[in-house]
């Protein structure tokens, strides 16, 4: 009698090791085999984008600070923008600086993060997780000295930023910029040539640039498909167009790519910090924005390269304290398009570690 | 065959002429044990009472013994873990947090003891057990020390390969009764796991058995001139990555895998029979070290400070060894999980066996000149090392990555 | 290749045994915080409040309460509301600091302290009488003054309230002479401003 099998629906998540967050598949599995993937979002949704309709324009920055809890900075970034495209704002030169320096710390925490947890969905038992904490750390001790917080920054403001560093935040931030590339060969050479890691990740979870693109896929994500597209480069905000800068490439658009990628991106991020380090000017850091900041009627839309791809916002104004329409284009959110195609027909431990290759924050997917 | 060390030992005749010496057995009974009552407290006749308690007695002595040395490692574990990865790990219970292990013996007690509706009670409770007994099992045949040992079997390496084997079935029994899928997924790559390295390990014995011609631990250490790793390379490596599958530790540790199955098997598992499940893990860590170190280190032997310590030593050494690889590397695929086995162990392994036995005709072990048993460790690494670059090919797999990168360019073509 | 990719990586742990550890034990031992950390306790000087109550208007919680009555002969000279409650839910508070921005008297601060856990909710609220209470140890976050005076809470002792306004006190000056002197440079965008 020949043995009848049969698939099997799992849940995996939303309390999950590895669905970064609350997210949730529904994966109907043959044996081992991913046979469809049924993502359900919304757990984590807090209604961010109906709040912020609420809320002041500078209150809104503290909702956009939990969007991408990683990455707030960011975040802070993109929301600012659009703001002061409403307005016509003109950000003084050290304040646009001190954005880009923020944007590119983010963007090594973010990244660092992604890389550590990346390797414990690879099963590292959170070795690699800790040796990049512990330079994470570092940023968020940065941060800390220019902001008094380390994962809700509300550093940023239309107009500029709060404050001004910190006199002790520039050695520190050399110190920084001098030691992070050994740490990064440190990563790589712990993990770039490991044999497990490249068998695991290597040719798993393969993206085709047509499908990104057909997706709309960005960020890492697209670039590791062989597509240098980076809105510091493309579309030059704040002072990007002033700074050198590569952006790295994959080849293959596979699990190990999106890694590269990203390391790769930390040691141009350091890049663009020693060259910020040498240019920031002195002078003002916030243009004269009144606290209940009341733009013209109109719309704007801001976008930033986030550390997960382009993060947008679209604002409506009508000219009240509040806007009157906030739009969230979340990276995490575009980016998981593409996260059936990617998983079916590959194993359980694979969808596990594509997955986690994406790189999303389920704060700023579900919103 | 060998007397028992039971018979032997001065404890358990002490304790067997305190309980039942009369005036038939005087004779065994040691003169302190004589001297400890001229007549036993059990009266004539009862002399297999006396003898079973003696010899529980020094089991149980045994075991708790071996027990502590486990709550022991789990603190290193945890302890040299955590340096690994750059953290303190934990220090707060005891000096150094040493009382870790029995700060964590009693949350572990006081929890609440849950069986999932769904779950096969008998075979659900049942499997705890079944998995910590063959681990204590071990310990019947294993050499502590200069002549400690509890029974020299002539079977031994049989029989230890034959009692761990039994972990399989306390796995797959976990993981099925608990009617979880995710332990369900952990039972069913326990099952393709376990017994797949089952082979290559018992082939990678194999070696050290032509050389040492005896099955009996005790012996197998005493025909090491030079421990066998010297002269064994190859079989270590094997018996090093087997033994780390079979005690599913990383790379090898699918079955449960936490951050795919969240624990395999032991999902369901809460207060002691967790710690059960997990304490077994970690003894079997340990017995296997032993069985390793007696294997290819040389078991107890070694100058200087005497032979318990120096297995200790030994065994720890191991220990620290796996914690080392624990920390380092990811976890691998199933399929390559059993690639690994099938393909590069196996041959491996039979490379050695036949090799070996190539040699043993035409050396006799026992007479070779110390240059003989040098050039021998030097053709066994070589032959090693050649066998593990052609073989490594067979596991390296090209081709999802072209058919990937063709994949791609497809879809390039019609996307953009 | 060969596995030598993994030993490589194993040399990285092995170095990183013998490293000193990152982490440290908390209570006994702390990382250091910078003065601009923005803590949970707040620092509120009732000598300096006005009862304005820019602080809840612009709290994007609607967090802080504020009941005054006008008048009152215990107030000091030129104050014509007295703060009879000044609430802060922590259990809601996110610490952004808005309302330590918007306050133009510099009467609120954020703290610097951070171990506020409480087992009951209600237990949060920081009440008119802890904040009156508590010691003041000011953060420095959004107080150039403080920052361009050096001064930090975790070294420093406890700031009274003459020293921990941005530009002289006019309203307090006569009754407290000499606190003027002391305090920072005034904020050249404020002035503008007003
Ligand atoms: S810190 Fe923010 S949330 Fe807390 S009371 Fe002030 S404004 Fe409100
Ligand atoms: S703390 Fe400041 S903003 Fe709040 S009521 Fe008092 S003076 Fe006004």
């Amino acid at each position: 009698m020949p043995l009848r099998t049969e698939p099997v629906t799992v849940n995996i998540g939303p309390q999950h090791p590895s669905t970064h967050g609350v997210f949730r598949m529904r994966v109907t599995f043959d044996g081992e085999v991913v046979l469809d993937v049924e993502p359900v979002f919304g757990y984590l949704h807090r209604g961010s984008e109906k709040l912020a309709e609420e809320r002041t324009y500078t209150q809104v920055i503290t909702l956009t600070d939990r969007l991408d809890y990683v990455a707030s900075m960011t975040s802070n970034q993109a929301y600012v923008l659009a703001c002061e495209q409403l307005g016509d704002i003109q950000t003084p030169e050290r304040g646009r600086y001190l954005r880009v320096i923020a944007a590119e710390l983010q963007r090594v925490a973010s990244h660092l993060m992604a890389t550590g947890f990346l390797l414990n969905d690879l099963g590292a038992f959170a070795t690699p997780l800790m040796y990049c904490f512990r330079e994470r750390e570092k940023v968020l001790d940065l941060f800390e000295m220019l902001c008094g917080a380390r994962i809700t920054m509300t550093y940023l403001r239309v107009g500029g930023v709060f404050q001004d560093a910190p006199e002790e935040f520039w050695p520190a931030l050399k110190r920084f910029v001098a030691e992070m590339p050994h740490y990064i060969d440190e990563y790589e050479q712990l993990l770039s040539e490991n044999e497990i890691l490249l068998a695991r990740t290597r040719g798993v979870g393969v993206l085709g640039t047509g499908e990104a693109l057909n997706c709309s896929v960005t960020g890492p994500v697209l670039r590791s498909t062989g597509f240098a597209w980076d809105l510091r480069k493309v579309d030059p905000y704040e002072v990007y167009d002033r700074l050198e800068f590569e952006v790295p490439v994959g080849e293959h658009g596979d699990n190990y790519d999106r890694y590269k990628v990203r390391i790769l991106e930390m040691r141009q991020s350091v890049r663009i910090l020693e060259q910020c380090l040498a240019q920031v000017p002195s002078g003002p850091v916030r243009a004269e924005v009144p606290q209940l900041y009341r733009p013209p009627p109109g719309e704007a839309y801001g976008r930033v390269e986030s550390p997960k791809g382009e993060l947008g916002f679209y604002l409506v104004s009508d000219g009240g304290i509040a806007p009157y329409r906030c739009k969230v284009r979340s990276p995490s959110f575009i980016n998981l398009t593409v996260l059936r195609d990617l998983l079916v027909g590959w194993k359980l431990a694979d969808m596990i570690v594509t997955f986690g290759s994406i790189d999303v924050n389920m704060g700023e997917v579900d919103r | 065959m060998r007397p028992f060390l039971l018979e032997e030992n001065a404890l358990f005749r002490g304790l067997y002429c305190w309980l039942g010496a009369n005036e038939g057995n005087r004779g065994f009974c040691t003169p302190e044990g004589e001297a400890l009552a001229r007549d036993g407290l059990l009266p004539l006749g009862w002399e297999w009472l006396a003898y079973g308690a003696a010899g529980l007695a020094l089991v149980l002595l045994l075991v708790n013994a071996f027990l502590v040395l486990v709550m022991l490692y789990t603190y290193m574990e945890r302890r040299v873990m955590a340096r690994f990865q750059a953290r303190l790990g934990p220090n707060r219970v005891g000096r150094f947090g040493l009382l870790q292990p029995v700060a964590d013996a009693i949350k572990l007690l006081t929890k609440e003891d849950v069986a999932p509706t769904g779950a096969d009670r008998w075979v659900f409770n049942l499997a705890p057990i079944v998995m910590f007994v063959p681990v204590l099992l071990v310990l019947a045949v294993l050499p502590f020390g200069r002549g400690s040992f509890l029974a020299d079997l002539n079977v031994g390496v049989l029989y230890v390969v034959a009692v761990t084997t039994v972990t399989t079935l306390a796995v797959f029994m976990a993981g099925f009764a608990s009617g979880n899928r995710y332990a369900m997924f952990g039972a069913m790559r326990a099952v393709a796991q376990l017994i797949s390295y089952e082979i290559p390990v018992v082939l990678s014995i194999v070696g050290v058995l032509l050389l040492a011609r005896s099955l009996s631990l005790v012996e197998i250490v005493e025909a090491q001139r030079v421990p066998f790793v010297v002269v064994q390379p190859l079989a270590f490596f094997i018996f090093l990555a087997g033994s780390s599958a079979e005690l599913n530790r990383t790379p090898f540790d699918l079955l449960e895998a936490e951050s795919e199955i969240v624990a395999g098997y032991h999902i369901e598992y809460s207060g002691m029979k967790f710690g059960m499940l997990f304490l077994a893990e970690f003894a079997a860590v340990l017995t296997t070290s032993g069985v390793m170190a007696t294997l290819f280190l040389k078991g107890w032997e070694g100058p200087l400070l005497p032979s318990h310590l120096w297995f200790l030593i030994k065994v720890f050494g191991l220990a620290f060894l796996f914690i080392w690889i624990r920390a380092t590397l990811p976890r691998l695929r199933i399929d390559q999980v059993m690639g690994f086995a099938w393909k590069f162990l196996l041959p491996l392994s039979l490379v050695n066996v036949f090799v070996t036995a190539a040699e043993a005709l035409a050396w006799d072990w026992e007479t070779m000149t110390p240059q003989q048993v040098w050039a021998m460790g030097g053709i066994n690494l070589l032959v090693g090392m050649v066998g593990v670059v052609l073989f490594s090919h067979l596991v390296r797999r090209p081709a999802p990555r072209r058919a990937a990168r063709a994949r791609a360019a497809a879809t390039a073509e019609e996307g953009v | 290749m060969y596995g030598l990719g993994i030993l490589n990586g194993m040399l990285v742990t092995m170095k990183n045994l013998v490293r000193r550890p990152f982490t440290v034990r908390y209570p006994e031992e702390r990382l250091p915080q910078h003065p601009r950390f923005r803590g949970q306790e707040f620092v509120w000087y009732v000598e300096r409040c006005t009862g304005c109550a820019s602080c809840a208007k612009y709290c994007p919680l609607g967090i802080i309460r504020i009941v005054t009555h006008p008048g009152g002969a215990d107030l000091p000279e030129g104050d014509s509301y007295a703060v009879d409650v000044f609430d802060i839910d922590l259990g809601r508070c996110m610490f952004c600091g808005l309302c330590v921005e918007a306050c133009p008297y510099d009467a609120l601060f954020m703290g610097s302290g951070f171990e506020e856990a409480q087992y009951e909710r209600g237990k949060l609220v920081l009440t008119v009488d802890r904040l009156k209470e508590a010691e003041k140890r000011p953060s420095t976050w959004f107080r150039p003054q403080l920052e361009s005076r050096g001064y930090s809470p975790f070294r420093d002792p406890p700031l009274p309230w003459e020293l921990a306004g941005r530009e002289g006190w006019r309203y307090h000056l006569p009754q407290r002479p000499g606190s003027g002197s002391e305090a920072g440079p005034p904020d050249a965008r404020r002035e503008e401003a007003g």
